[in-house]
């Protein structure tokens, strides 16, 4: 069987939202990590970014990658939302949840609201388009891209803030069902870990809700900057 | 005890249906929900109105035939049970019960609570059975089975096919009884010369009935008479695309 004929499979088109998932959620912790040197102070976060910028060539092929990966997530995403809204024409009239989870449930809203702030955040932090603190393009006393100045202003700037805590909220909601999730879809989930697996995605969801959220509340609160 | 049913009616596959609100009164408890559902029926036949069509056969548990959801849950709210072992005594007098079909595309209604479960018997068809020359039974001791693997076999085995899964199911996926299915087999010496053709065969039927894809809700796991466990479904992903991506080895 051909990977495309697996990949029209539902099993197929689950696997491969699941193998997309862990490329995106390694990608969202190694962010989460660099990001951290905020509080390391201007000079190891503004080191960190030139870093990055040098890389030139590789860096695009990482972007293009990782975009690439976003794509496929989400092609795969509607794939199965279509498959799974067919296969219940005729709702009932009650139906009762016995195990399903908040987060389960709301994966397709969870995804479209990361979508958007994913949008929302490169145009703010990488583009500078949206800029509501104008200090995007500015150097430091080195030439580099101030990148601590930017993120101090941007989130000193509270709707910005409210803006990332809720979708730091929403990506933790998602990472939840789908970090434990793929587990079992790509057939890891056993009886004997199953219990284990099933608390990956609440764990790991919590350790990005944590991080993530610290920087920019301790920004806002004046900690930090 | 007097109860209020809200039961889904629908005369026919093409008839659009409705719920009915039938009152039901000289119901005790050691009476099985079926045998309530008798007891509209002949009060219905007696008023000269036609009867509630439901499933049943074996009514002792294990043939699979019963097949409603009561409140909302397939089967009814007692867990590990079928609706034909669900007694009366989960309900009080007074009680309001709302009864519907099993809700599935690949479940066509034919009237009232009967569904079509035909999707089930062509997946079985596509490759859930092991293929044996004819002739007399080999010894029984001539196939070592490890106890594990029998248990787990056993454990897959329990499956009566009725359907909760897929109606428990948001997305009306069939991955717990395909994979019920497989497992049962994939565990056993017989079912080791057919296994990756299984695998495939059986899940491109699942696709093709208009089964949905599994999202690890496990509501199929929390109705499922027989308490089979979702990591089946895991089990049955890998035999997929193991057997899918490396069919030779």
């Amino acid at each position: 069987m051909s990977i495309g004929t697996t990949l029209k499979s539902s099993i197929g088109a689950k696997a491969l939202m699941a193998v997309t998932g862990i490329i995106l959620v390694l990608f969202v912790i190694g962010h989460m990590l660099g990001n951290l040197q905020v509080y390391l102070g201007a000079d190891a976060l503004n080191a960190y970014a030139a870093k990055l910028q040098s890389l030139g060539p590789l860096l695009w092929v990482i972007r293009l990658v990782l975009l690439g990966t976003f794509l496929a997530h989400i092609i795969a995403a509607i794939r199965v939302v279509k498959l799974n809204r067919a296969a219940r024409p005729v709702a009932y009239h009650q139906q009762k949840d016995q195990a399903t989870t908040f987060a389960a449930r709301t994966m397709w809203v969870s995804g479209v609201l990361i979508l958007l702030f994913a949008i929302y955040h490169v145009l703010h932090l990488t583009v500078g388009v949206v800029d509501p603190a104008g200090t995007y393009g500015a150097l430091d006393s080195e030439g580099r891209h101030d990148v601590y100045g930017m993120v101090i202003a941007g989130f000193q700037h509270w709707p910005t803030t409210a803006i990332y805590t809720v979708a730091m909220v929403v990506l933790c909601l998602h990472v939840s069902h789908g970090a434990s999730s793929m587990l079992q879809t790509l057939g890891l989930r056993r009886p004997g870990n199953a219990s284990g697996f099933d608390k990956v995605g609440p764990a790991l969801a919590i350790f990005l809700l944590i991080g993530n959220l610290s920087m920019p509340l301790s920004i806002l609160a004046g900690l930090v900057g | 005890m007097k109860l209020t049913l809200h039961v889904w009616r629908q005369a026919g596959p093409q008839d659009r249906g409705r719920m009915e609100m039938l009152q039901v009164d000289g119901i005790t408890s050691d009476m099985s929900f079926l045998e309530m559902l008798d007891k509209a029926n002949e009060d219905l036949i007696h008023d000269g109105k036609e009867p509630v069509a439901f499933d049943h056969d074996c009514r002792e548990g294990i043939c699979g035939t019963c097949s409603m959801v009561i409140d909302g849950v397939a089967h009814g709210p007692q867990e590990g049970t079928t609706t034909c072992q669900l007694h009366m005594r989960a309900f009080k007098d007074g009680d309001s019960i709302h009864i519907e079909p099993f809700r599935s595309r690949a479940f066509p209604v034919i009237k009232d609570l009967v569904v079509d479960r035909g999707s089930f018997d062509r997946i079985i068809a596509a490759g859930g059975y092991v293929s044996v020359n004819t002739g007399s039974a080999q010894d029984a001791n001539n196939l070592p089975v490890r106890k594990k693997d029998a248990d787990m076999a056993m454990d897959a085995a329990a499956c009566i096919g009725c359907g909760a899964c897929v109606a428990s199911c948001p997305n009306g996926s069939a991955m717990l009884f395909v994979a019920a299915k497989m497992g049962h087999l994939a565990h056993l010496p017989q079912g080791q010369a057919e296994r990756k053709e299984r695998a495939l065969s059986m899940v491109a039927q699942m696709d093709a009935e208009g089964f949905g894809a599994c999202s690890n809700h496990y509501e199929c796991e929390a109705v499922c008479p027989k308490e089979i466990p979702a990591t089946f479904i895991g089990s049955m992903n890998r035999e997929f695309l193991k057997s899918s991506l490396c069919p030779d080895s």
